[in-house]
Protein backbone atom coordinates (compact mmCIF):
# COMPACT_ATOMS: atom_id res chain seq x y z
CA UNK A 1 0.00 0.00 0.00
CA UNK A 2 1.05 3.56 -1.01
CA UNK A 3 2.27 5.56 2.06
CA UNK A 4 0.66 8.87 -0.08
CA UNK A 5 -2.06 7.97 -3.30
CA UNK A 6 -3.13 10.86 -4.74
CA UNK A 7 -5.83 10.35 -7.26
CA UNK A 8 -7.10 12.65 -10.08
CA UNK A 9 -6.30 15.08 -7.37
CA UNK A 10 -7.34 18.87 -9.28
CA UNK A 11 -6.65 22.43 -7.91
CA UNK A 12 -8.65 25.55 -9.24
CA UNK A 13 -7.99 28.92 -7.72
CA UNK A 14 -10.51 31.50 -8.86
CA UNK A 15 -8.95 34.67 -9.44
CA UNK A 16 -10.17 38.22 -10.38
CA UNK A 17 -8.41 37.26 -14.07
CA UNK A 18 -10.58 34.15 -14.33
CA UNK A 19 -9.82 30.72 -12.77
CA UNK A 20 -6.66 29.32 -12.41
CA UNK A 21 -6.22 25.60 -13.11
CA UNK A 22 -3.03 25.20 -10.48
CA UNK A 23 -3.35 21.61 -10.78
CA UNK A 24 -4.95 19.15 -13.40
CA UNK A 25 -5.93 15.73 -12.76
CA UNK A 26 -2.68 14.32 -10.65
CA UNK A 27 -1.94 11.35 -9.67
CA UNK A 28 1.03 10.03 -7.97
CA UNK A 29 1.73 6.89 -5.21
CA UNK A 30 4.41 7.56 -2.70
CA UNK A 31 5.61 4.77 -0.63
CA UNK A 32 7.30 4.59 2.78
CA UNK A 33 10.58 5.26 3.04
CA UNK A 34 10.40 7.19 0.18
CA UNK A 35 12.70 10.06 -0.48
CA UNK A 36 10.00 11.75 -3.25
CA UNK A 37 11.23 14.93 -5.29
CA UNK A 38 8.59 17.01 -6.78
CA UNK A 39 10.22 19.22 -9.44
CA UNK A 40 9.12 21.80 -11.42
CA UNK A 41 9.94 25.04 -12.55
CA UNK A 42 8.18 28.01 -10.65
CA UNK A 43 4.12 28.29 -11.53
CA UNK A 44 4.37 24.72 -12.27
CA UNK A 45 2.29 24.00 -9.28
CA UNK A 46 4.32 21.82 -6.87
CA UNK A 47 3.88 24.12 -3.80
CA UNK A 48 0.04 23.51 -4.21
CA UNK A 49 0.51 19.72 -4.61
CA UNK A 50 2.25 19.84 -1.41
CA UNK A 51 -0.16 21.30 0.34
CA UNK A 52 -2.42 19.10 -0.99
CA UNK A 53 -0.76 16.31 0.83
CA UNK A 54 -1.59 17.67 4.06
CA UNK A 55 -4.75 19.07 2.58
CA UNK A 56 -3.96 23.09 3.57
CA UNK A 57 -5.15 23.11 0.02
CA UNK A 58 -8.15 21.18 -0.25
CA UNK A 59 -8.54 19.92 -3.88
CA UNK A 60 -11.26 21.53 -6.52
CA UNK A 61 -11.87 17.54 -6.88
CA UNK A 62 -9.87 13.89 -6.59
CA UNK A 63 -8.60 12.53 -3.25
CA UNK A 64 -5.23 12.36 -0.96
CA UNK A 65 -5.10 8.97 0.44
CA UNK A 66 -2.63 8.64 3.57
CA UNK A 67 -1.60 5.57 4.68
CA UNK A 68 -5.04 4.29 3.72
CA UNK A 69 -7.55 7.22 5.06
CA UNK A 70 -8.77 9.55 2.51
CA UNK A 71 -8.26 12.88 3.61
CA UNK A 72 -11.78 13.97 2.10
CA UNK A 73 -13.36 11.94 4.07
CA UNK A 74 -12.26 13.65 7.43
CA UNK A 75 -13.92 16.58 9.50
CA UNK A 76 -12.13 19.44 10.80
CA UNK A 77 -10.97 18.26 13.82
CA UNK A 78 -10.08 14.41 12.66
CA UNK A 79 -8.32 16.72 9.94
CA UNK A 80 -5.94 18.41 12.58
CA UNK A 81 -5.67 14.77 14.27
CA UNK A 82 -3.86 13.42 10.59
CA UNK A 83 -1.65 16.55 10.24
CA UNK A 84 0.12 15.24 13.31
CA UNK A 85 1.78 12.78 11.27
CA UNK A 86 2.79 14.65 8.34
CA UNK A 87 5.30 17.50 9.68
CA UNK A 88 6.29 20.20 7.34
CA UNK A 89 9.15 22.69 6.65
CA UNK A 90 9.42 25.72 4.69
CA UNK A 91 11.44 27.99 2.31
CA UNK A 92 11.75 30.60 5.14
CA UNK A 93 11.47 28.49 8.12
CA UNK A 94 8.46 29.98 9.92
CA UNK A 95 9.61 29.98 13.44
CA UNK A 96 8.10 31.54 16.08
CA UNK A 97 10.47 34.83 16.08
CA UNK A 98 9.56 35.36 19.67
CA UNK A 99 10.10 32.08 21.21
CA UNK A 100 13.34 30.44 22.13
CA UNK A 101 14.63 27.55 19.66
CA UNK A 102 13.49 25.25 22.35
CA UNK A 103 10.08 26.70 22.44
CA UNK A 104 10.07 26.37 18.90
CA UNK A 105 10.32 22.58 19.02
CA UNK A 106 8.26 22.66 21.86
CA UNK A 107 5.84 24.10 20.16
CA UNK A 108 3.63 20.88 18.26
CA UNK A 109 3.85 18.83 21.98
CA UNK A 110 2.67 21.97 23.65
CA UNK A 111 -0.15 22.02 21.11
CA UNK A 112 -0.92 18.07 21.70
CA UNK A 113 -0.78 18.88 25.51
CA UNK A 114 2.57 17.16 26.82
CA UNK A 115 3.76 18.20 29.77
CA UNK A 116 6.24 20.82 29.87
CA UNK A 117 9.05 18.97 31.47
CA UNK A 118 8.29 16.14 29.20
CA UNK A 119 7.92 18.07 26.33
CA UNK A 120 11.47 20.12 26.67
CA UNK A 121 13.42 17.30 27.11
CA UNK A 122 12.52 15.16 23.97
CA UNK A 123 13.06 18.79 22.61
CA UNK A 124 16.68 18.22 23.52
CA UNK A 125 16.84 15.21 21.84
CA UNK A 126 15.90 16.27 19.16
CA UNK A 127 17.71 19.24 18.78
CA UNK A 128 20.75 17.05 19.53
CA UNK A 129 19.59 14.61 16.39
CA UNK A 130 20.05 18.28 14.25
CA UNK A 131 23.10 19.33 16.03
CA UNK A 132 22.07 22.16 17.82
CA UNK A 133 21.56 21.32 21.62
CA UNK A 134 24.03 23.92 22.22
CA UNK A 135 21.51 26.48 20.98
CA UNK A 136 18.41 25.55 22.81
CA UNK A 137 17.79 29.28 24.48
CA UNK A 138 18.85 31.21 21.82
CA UNK A 139 16.37 33.28 19.94
CA UNK A 140 16.03 32.31 15.90
CA UNK A 141 16.97 36.09 14.81
CA UNK A 142 20.54 34.81 16.08
CA UNK A 143 20.43 31.66 13.83
CA UNK A 144 22.06 31.78 10.29
CA UNK A 145 19.46 30.39 7.93
CA UNK A 146 20.47 26.73 8.23
CA UNK A 147 21.04 26.72 11.72
CA UNK A 148 17.13 27.89 11.29
CA UNK A 149 16.42 24.91 9.19
CA UNK A 150 18.00 22.91 11.45
CA UNK A 151 15.67 24.22 14.07
CA UNK A 152 12.45 23.61 11.97
CA UNK A 153 13.30 20.21 11.60
CA UNK A 154 13.86 19.51 15.13
CA UNK A 155 10.01 21.18 15.28
CA UNK A 156 8.70 19.18 12.59
CA UNK A 157 9.83 16.13 13.99
CA UNK A 158 8.34 16.69 17.81
CA UNK A 159 5.45 15.54 16.27
CA UNK A 160 6.87 11.98 15.67
CA UNK A 161 5.69 12.41 12.02
CA UNK A 162 5.71 9.46 9.58
CA UNK A 163 5.41 12.17 6.76
CA UNK A 164 7.70 15.04 5.89
CA UNK A 165 6.91 17.39 3.57
CA UNK A 166 9.54 20.05 2.36
CA UNK A 167 8.54 23.07 0.50
CA UNK A 168 11.24 24.57 -1.00
CA UNK A 169 13.28 23.72 1.98
CA UNK A 170 16.77 24.74 0.69
CA UNK A 171 15.79 27.77 -1.90
CA UNK A 172 16.97 30.20 1.22
CA UNK A 173 20.60 28.55 1.72
CA UNK A 174 23.99 28.44 0.30
CA UNK A 175 24.54 25.81 -1.88
CA UNK A 176 27.11 24.20 1.39
CA UNK A 177 24.58 24.52 3.72
CA UNK A 178 21.88 23.17 0.96
CA UNK A 179 24.42 20.17 1.46
CA UNK A 180 24.41 20.03 5.31
CA UNK A 181 20.52 19.97 5.73
CA UNK A 182 20.08 17.38 2.65
CA UNK A 183 22.43 15.25 4.80
CA UNK A 184 20.65 15.64 7.35
CA UNK A 185 17.13 14.68 5.37
CA UNK A 186 18.64 11.52 4.44
CA UNK A 187 19.69 11.13 7.84
CA UNK A 188 16.29 11.57 9.34
CA UNK A 189 14.44 9.41 6.56
CA UNK A 190 17.76 6.42 7.33
CA UNK A 191 17.48 6.12 10.71
CA UNK A 192 14.00 7.07 11.54
CA UNK A 193 12.28 5.49 8.46
CA UNK A 194 10.13 9.12 8.03
CA UNK A 195 9.10 9.58 4.22
CA UNK A 196 9.77 12.77 2.86
CA UNK A 197 8.60 14.92 -0.02
CA UNK A 198 10.73 17.41 -1.19
CA UNK A 199 9.68 20.13 -3.65
CA UNK A 200 12.45 21.92 -5.38
CA UNK A 201 12.99 23.61 -8.53
CA UNK A 202 16.50 22.44 -8.13
CA UNK A 203 17.49 19.41 -10.60
CA UNK A 204 20.93 19.07 -8.31
CA UNK A 205 18.75 18.72 -4.90
CA UNK A 206 16.92 15.79 -6.45
CA UNK A 207 19.73 13.88 -7.84
CA UNK A 208 21.67 14.23 -4.29
CA UNK A 209 19.01 13.13 -1.91
CA UNK A 210 15.95 11.72 -3.64
CA UNK A 211 14.96 8.03 -4.45
CA UNK A 212 12.21 9.02 -6.75
CA UNK A 213 10.85 12.15 -8.45
CA UNK A 214 7.74 13.98 -10.12
CA UNK A 215 8.25 16.46 -12.98
CA UNK A 216 5.81 18.72 -12.98
CA UNK A 217 4.67 21.03 -15.53
CA UNK A 218 1.56 23.47 -16.38
CA UNK A 219 -0.23 21.60 -13.17
CA UNK A 220 0.30 17.93 -14.63
CA UNK A 221 3.01 15.63 -13.64
CA UNK A 222 4.73 15.24 -16.93
CA UNK A 223 7.06 12.02 -15.44
CA UNK A 224 8.19 9.94 -12.48
CA UNK A 225 9.79 7.17 -11.46
CA UNK A 226 13.19 6.57 -10.30
CA UNK A 227 15.36 9.11 -9.94
CA UNK A 228 17.90 6.84 -11.98
CA UNK A 229 16.37 6.35 -14.41
CA UNK A 230 14.98 9.84 -15.27
CA UNK A 231 18.41 10.79 -14.89
CA UNK A 232 19.81 8.69 -17.65
CA UNK A 233 17.09 9.01 -19.91
CA UNK A 234 14.51 11.54 -19.43
CA UNK A 235 11.06 11.35 -21.87
CA UNK A 236 9.08 14.07 -21.37
CA UNK A 237 10.59 18.08 -22.92
CA UNK A 238 10.44 19.47 -19.70
CA UNK A 239 12.29 16.12 -18.09
CA UNK A 240 14.94 16.87 -20.22
CA UNK A 241 14.97 20.51 -19.83
CA UNK A 242 15.60 20.06 -16.02
CA UNK A 243 18.17 17.10 -16.65
CA UNK A 244 19.90 18.57 -19.35
CA UNK A 245 20.38 22.49 -17.89
CA UNK A 246 24.04 21.74 -16.74
CA UNK A 247 24.05 20.95 -20.54
CA UNK A 248 22.59 23.25 -22.27
CA UNK A 249 24.69 27.00 -23.02
CA UNK A 250 24.71 29.22 -25.41
CA UNK A 251 28.96 28.71 -25.46
CA UNK A 252 28.08 25.49 -26.14
CA UNK A 253 25.63 25.71 -28.95
CA UNK A 254 28.73 28.02 -30.64
CA UNK A 255 31.11 24.79 -30.36
CA UNK A 256 28.40 22.33 -31.99
CA UNK A 257 29.24 21.45 -35.63
CA UNK A 258 27.89 18.47 -35.27
CA UNK A 259 24.84 16.31 -34.10
CA UNK A 260 25.44 16.15 -30.38
CA UNK A 261 24.71 13.41 -28.09
CA UNK A 262 23.95 12.70 -24.11
CA UNK A 263 25.78 9.67 -22.98
CA UNK A 264 25.17 8.36 -19.56
CA UNK A 265 27.54 5.63 -17.77
CA UNK A 266 28.12 4.03 -14.63
CA UNK A 267 30.80 2.61 -12.45
CA UNK A 268 30.71 -0.64 -14.66
CA UNK A 269 30.45 1.11 -18.10
CA UNK A 270 33.15 3.27 -16.64
CA UNK A 271 35.70 0.64 -16.45
CA UNK A 272 36.50 0.12 -19.86
CA UNK A 273 37.80 3.51 -22.20
CA UNK A 274 34.15 3.18 -24.17
CA UNK A 275 35.44 6.71 -26.09
CA UNK A 276 39.01 5.91 -27.08
CA UNK A 277 37.73 1.90 -28.00
CA UNK A 278 35.14 3.40 -30.57
CA UNK A 279 37.17 5.90 -32.07
CA UNK A 280 39.93 3.26 -32.81
CA UNK A 281 37.44 0.83 -34.10
CA UNK A 282 35.87 3.42 -36.61
CA UNK A 283 38.90 5.52 -37.09
CA UNK A 284 36.79 8.66 -36.64
CA UNK A 285 37.02 11.35 -34.13
CA UNK A 286 34.71 12.40 -32.39
CA UNK A 287 34.26 15.60 -30.34
CA UNK A 288 33.86 15.76 -26.98
CA UNK A 289 32.33 18.86 -25.54
CA UNK A 290 31.84 18.50 -22.00
CA UNK A 291 31.81 15.80 -19.40
CA UNK A 292 31.14 15.38 -15.58
CA UNK A 293 30.77 13.05 -12.65
CA UNK A 294 27.37 13.17 -10.28
CA UNK A 295 26.66 11.84 -7.61
CA UNK A 296 22.82 10.15 -8.54
CA UNK A 297 20.96 8.72 -5.41
CA UNK A 298 24.42 6.95 -4.02
CA UNK A 299 25.95 6.32 -7.02
CA UNK A 300 28.15 7.56 -8.96
CA UNK A 301 26.99 8.56 -12.70
CA UNK A 302 29.04 10.05 -15.83
CA UNK A 303 27.76 12.38 -17.92
CA UNK A 304 29.13 13.19 -21.73
CA UNK A 305 28.43 15.34 -24.25
CA UNK A 306 29.46 14.20 -27.55
CA UNK A 307 29.53 16.16 -31.18
CA UNK A 308 29.77 12.89 -33.53
CA UNK A 309 30.63 13.75 -37.29
CA UNK A 310 27.39 13.06 -39.69
CA UNK A 311 27.24 9.56 -41.28
CA UNK A 312 28.71 8.03 -38.51
CA UNK A 313 25.55 8.84 -35.89
CA UNK A 314 24.44 5.06 -36.28
CA UNK A 315 27.53 2.87 -35.81
CA UNK A 316 28.44 4.98 -32.91
CA UNK A 317 25.36 5.08 -30.95
CA UNK A 318 25.34 1.18 -31.90
CA UNK A 319 28.46 0.53 -30.52
CA UNK A 320 27.93 2.68 -26.85
CA UNK A 321 24.45 1.15 -26.15
CA UNK A 322 25.89 -2.97 -27.11
CA UNK A 323 28.35 -1.81 -23.77
CA UNK A 324 25.22 -1.04 -21.64
CA UNK A 325 26.20 3.29 -21.81
CA UNK A 326 22.78 5.15 -22.11
CA UNK A 327 22.92 7.45 -25.22
CA UNK A 328 20.87 10.20 -26.53
CA UNK A 329 20.49 12.76 -29.32
CA UNK A 330 20.17 15.57 -27.67
CA UNK A 331 19.66 19.40 -28.32
CA UNK A 332 22.29 22.12 -26.33
CA UNK A 333 21.11 25.34 -27.59
CA UNK A 334 20.29 27.14 -24.96
CA UNK B 1 0.33 78.76 44.11
CA UNK B 2 -1.13 78.24 47.56
CA UNK B 3 -1.88 74.35 49.16
CA UNK B 4 -5.20 74.40 48.19
CA UNK B 5 -4.31 75.06 44.39
CA UNK B 6 -1.29 72.60 44.79
CA UNK B 7 -3.74 69.79 46.31
CA UNK B 8 -6.41 70.22 43.75
CA UNK B 9 -3.71 70.23 41.02
CA UNK B 10 -2.56 66.38 42.90
CA UNK B 11 -6.41 65.26 42.92
CA UNK B 12 -6.79 66.19 39.16
CA UNK B 13 -3.54 64.02 38.25
CA UNK B 14 -5.42 60.97 39.99
CA UNK B 15 -9.15 61.95 38.49
CA UNK B 16 -6.92 61.70 34.89
CA UNK B 17 -4.79 58.85 35.54
CA UNK B 18 -8.29 57.15 37.02
CA UNK B 19 -10.24 58.17 33.79
CA UNK B 20 -7.30 57.23 31.48
CA UNK B 21 -6.44 53.90 32.80
CA UNK B 22 -9.77 52.82 33.33
CA UNK B 23 -11.06 53.68 29.96
CA UNK B 24 -8.07 51.98 28.77
CA UNK B 25 -8.46 48.62 30.33
CA UNK B 26 -12.31 48.59 29.61
CA UNK B 27 -11.72 49.50 25.99
CA UNK B 28 -9.25 46.84 26.04
CA UNK B 29 -11.67 44.33 27.34
CA UNK B 30 -14.34 45.02 24.53
CA UNK B 31 -11.65 46.59 21.89
CA UNK B 32 -9.00 43.47 21.89
CA UNK B 33 -11.66 40.49 21.36
CA UNK B 34 -13.07 42.84 18.41
CA UNK B 35 -10.09 43.38 16.79
CA UNK B 36 -9.48 39.53 16.58
CA UNK B 37 -12.29 38.42 15.63
CA UNK B 38 -12.23 41.07 12.89
CA UNK B 39 -8.47 39.82 12.43
CA UNK B 40 -10.17 35.92 11.89
CA UNK B 41 -12.88 36.98 9.53
CA UNK B 42 -11.32 39.19 7.00
CA UNK B 43 -10.88 37.55 3.39
CA UNK B 44 -7.43 36.13 4.65
CA UNK B 45 -8.29 35.35 7.70
CA UNK B 46 -8.62 31.76 9.55
CA UNK B 47 -12.55 31.92 9.19
CA UNK B 48 -12.90 34.29 6.71
CA UNK B 49 -16.83 35.58 7.22
CA UNK B 50 -18.01 37.99 4.83
CA UNK B 51 -21.12 39.20 6.29
CA UNK B 52 -19.97 39.52 9.81
CA UNK B 53 -16.63 41.66 8.88
CA UNK B 54 -18.97 44.34 6.73
CA UNK B 55 -21.06 44.28 10.10
CA UNK B 56 -18.37 45.04 12.91
CA UNK B 57 -16.16 47.46 9.67
CA UNK B 58 -19.28 49.34 9.63
CA UNK B 59 -20.19 49.88 13.24
CA UNK B 60 -16.29 50.33 14.14
CA UNK B 61 -15.95 53.21 11.13
CA UNK B 62 -19.49 55.13 12.58
CA UNK B 63 -17.66 55.04 16.05
CA UNK B 64 -14.29 55.73 15.11
CA UNK B 65 -16.21 58.86 12.74
CA UNK B 66 -18.07 60.54 15.69
CA UNK B 67 -15.78 63.59 16.94
CA UNK B 68 -15.67 62.82 20.88
CA UNK B 69 -17.16 65.79 21.89
CA UNK B 70 -20.67 65.11 20.13
CA UNK B 71 -20.21 61.10 21.20
CA UNK B 72 -19.93 62.82 24.79
CA UNK B 73 -23.16 64.71 24.38
CA UNK B 74 -24.70 61.63 22.73
CA UNK B 75 -23.77 59.52 25.26
CA UNK B 76 -25.38 60.99 28.09
CA UNK B 77 -28.19 58.99 28.40
CA UNK B 78 -26.19 55.98 28.64
CA UNK B 79 -23.97 57.37 30.91
CA UNK B 80 -26.39 58.50 33.46
CA UNK B 81 -28.05 54.98 32.82
CA UNK B 82 -24.91 53.70 34.05
CA UNK B 83 -23.00 55.57 36.25
CA UNK B 84 -26.36 57.59 37.70
CA UNK B 85 -24.92 60.71 36.60
CA UNK B 86 -23.60 62.68 33.96
CA UNK B 87 -20.80 64.48 34.63
CA UNK B 88 -17.45 63.70 37.27
CA UNK B 89 -14.96 61.34 36.63
CA UNK B 90 -16.18 58.17 36.44
CA UNK B 91 -19.13 58.86 34.60
CA UNK B 92 -16.29 60.41 31.94
CA UNK B 93 -14.99 56.78 31.67
CA UNK B 94 -18.11 55.56 29.49
CA UNK B 95 -17.95 57.69 26.71
CA UNK B 96 -13.70 57.75 26.81
CA UNK B 97 -14.27 53.65 26.70
CA UNK B 98 -16.78 54.33 23.89
CA UNK B 99 -14.66 56.06 22.02
CA UNK B 100 -11.87 53.80 22.54
CA UNK B 101 -12.17 50.78 22.10
CA UNK B 102 -13.35 50.74 17.80
CA UNK B 103 -9.89 52.49 17.99
CA UNK B 104 -8.25 49.53 19.84
CA UNK B 105 -9.55 46.90 17.73
CA UNK B 106 -8.26 48.72 14.95
CA UNK B 107 -4.80 48.54 16.13
CA UNK B 108 -5.15 44.96 17.48
CA UNK B 109 -6.18 44.36 13.86
CA UNK B 110 -3.39 46.04 12.22
CA UNK B 111 -1.05 44.19 14.90
CA UNK B 112 -2.25 40.83 14.34
CA UNK B 113 -2.29 41.11 10.54
CA UNK B 114 1.15 41.86 10.39
CA UNK B 115 2.12 38.38 11.83
CA UNK B 116 3.77 36.56 9.05
CA UNK B 117 1.39 34.68 6.99
CA UNK B 118 4.12 31.74 7.14
CA UNK B 119 4.18 30.59 10.78
CA UNK B 120 0.61 30.85 11.14
CA UNK B 121 0.74 28.20 8.31
CA UNK B 122 3.35 26.31 9.98
CA UNK B 123 1.39 25.99 12.83
CA UNK B 124 -1.98 24.98 10.66
CA UNK B 125 0.81 21.98 8.85
CA UNK B 126 1.03 20.87 12.98
CA UNK B 127 -2.54 20.35 13.84
CA UNK B 128 -3.44 23.73 15.90
CA UNK B 129 -6.56 24.43 15.85
CA UNK B 130 -7.55 28.22 15.45
CA UNK B 131 -8.01 29.39 19.12
CA UNK B 132 -4.43 28.00 19.09
CA UNK B 133 -3.28 29.78 16.33
CA UNK B 134 -5.07 32.95 17.90
CA UNK B 135 -3.93 32.55 21.21
CA UNK B 136 -0.31 31.18 20.76
CA UNK B 137 0.78 31.97 17.55
CA UNK B 138 -0.71 35.55 16.27
CA UNK B 139 -0.60 37.25 20.01
CA UNK B 140 2.70 35.91 20.94
CA UNK B 141 4.27 36.70 17.30
CA UNK B 142 2.67 40.30 17.67
CA UNK B 143 3.33 41.18 21.33
CA UNK B 144 5.55 43.79 20.69
CA UNK B 145 3.21 45.92 18.14
CA UNK B 146 0.33 45.26 20.41
CA UNK B 147 2.43 47.03 23.21
CA UNK B 148 3.30 49.76 20.84
CA UNK B 149 -0.24 49.94 20.36
CA UNK B 150 -1.00 50.15 23.72
CA UNK B 151 1.10 53.46 24.42
CA UNK B 152 -0.53 54.80 21.31
CA UNK B 153 -3.96 54.30 22.62
CA UNK B 154 -3.32 55.87 26.24
CA UNK B 155 -1.98 58.81 24.82
CA UNK B 156 -4.82 59.67 22.92
CA UNK B 157 -6.92 59.13 25.84
CA UNK B 158 -5.32 60.85 28.03
CA UNK B 159 -6.05 63.85 25.08
CA UNK B 160 -9.74 63.02 24.59
CA UNK B 161 -9.89 63.00 28.94
CA UNK B 162 -8.54 66.69 28.86
CA UNK B 163 -11.10 67.32 26.63
CA UNK B 164 -14.34 65.68 28.06
CA UNK B 165 -12.76 67.95 31.13
CA UNK B 166 -14.54 71.07 29.31
CA UNK B 167 -17.65 69.43 29.75
CA UNK B 168 -17.44 68.70 33.57
CA UNK B 169 -15.62 65.80 33.53
CA UNK B 170 -13.36 66.23 36.34
CA UNK B 171 -9.18 65.94 36.33
CA UNK B 172 -6.51 68.20 34.93
CA UNK B 173 -8.63 68.90 31.48
CA UNK B 174 -11.25 69.94 33.68
CA UNK B 175 -9.15 71.93 35.48
CA UNK B 176 -7.23 73.66 32.52
CA UNK B 177 -10.40 74.70 31.43
CA UNK B 178 -11.44 76.04 34.20
CA UNK B 179 -8.84 78.05 35.39
CA UNK B 180 -7.34 78.90 32.11
CA UNK B 181 -10.36 80.01 29.96
CA UNK B 182 -13.20 80.59 32.47
CA UNK B 183 -11.32 82.85 35.47
CA UNK B 184 -8.15 83.69 32.92
CA UNK B 185 -5.40 82.16 35.64
CA UNK B 186 -3.56 80.87 33.27
CA UNK B 187 -0.53 79.95 35.46
CA UNK B 188 -2.48 76.97 36.45
CA UNK B 189 -3.69 76.56 33.20
CA UNK B 190 -0.01 75.85 32.05
CA UNK B 191 0.82 73.86 34.95
CA UNK B 192 -1.90 71.69 34.26
CA UNK B 193 -0.96 71.48 30.61
CA UNK B 194 2.76 70.74 30.95
CA UNK B 195 1.78 68.01 33.81
CA UNK B 196 -0.32 66.24 30.92
CA UNK B 197 2.70 66.77 28.37
CA UNK B 198 5.11 64.81 30.74
CA UNK B 199 2.36 62.03 31.41
CA UNK B 200 2.30 61.35 27.76
CA UNK B 201 5.98 61.51 27.55
CA UNK B 202 6.58 59.27 30.77
CA UNK B 203 3.91 56.94 29.23
CA UNK B 204 5.50 56.58 26.11
CA UNK B 205 9.12 55.89 27.14
CA UNK B 206 7.53 53.50 29.43
CA UNK B 207 5.82 52.01 26.57
CA UNK B 208 8.46 51.70 24.37
CA UNK B 209 10.84 50.56 26.50
CA UNK B 210 8.74 47.44 27.20
CA UNK B 211 8.04 47.08 23.82
CA UNK B 212 12.07 46.52 23.22
CA UNK B 213 12.37 44.55 26.45
CA UNK B 214 10.19 42.36 25.27
CA UNK B 215 11.09 41.87 21.63
CA UNK B 216 13.15 38.81 21.12
CA UNK B 217 13.72 39.67 17.45
CA UNK B 218 15.89 41.89 18.12
CA UNK B 219 18.09 40.68 20.77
Amino acid sequence: MAEIKLVNVSKTFDTEEGPVHALSDVNLSIHKGDIYGIIGMSGAGKSTLVRCLNFLEKPTSGDVIVQGVSLKSLNEKELREERKKISMIFQNFNLLMQKTVIDNVCFPMYLAHTPKAEARKKAMEYLRIVGLEDKANTYPSKLSGGQQQRVAIARALASKPEILLCDEATSALDPATTKQILALLKKINNELGITIVIITHAMDVVEDVCSHVAIMENGQVQESGEVETIFANPQSAVGKRLVLKDVRSEALAELKTDKTFRIVFDKQSAFEPVIANAILTFQTPINILGATTKNVHNQAKGEMIVGIPSGHEDEFVAYFKERGLNVEEVDING
Amino acid sequence: MDNQIISMIIQGVGETLLMVIASTVLGYILGLPLGIILTVSDKDGLKPNKTLYKILDVIINILRSVPFLILLIILIPVTKMIVGKSYGTIATIVPLTVSAFPFIARMVEQSLKEVDPGVIEAAQSMGATNRQIVFNVMMVEAKVSLITGTTIVFASILAYSAMAGALGGGGLGDIATRYGYYRREEQIMWVSVIILVVMVQIFQSLGMLLAKKMDNKKK
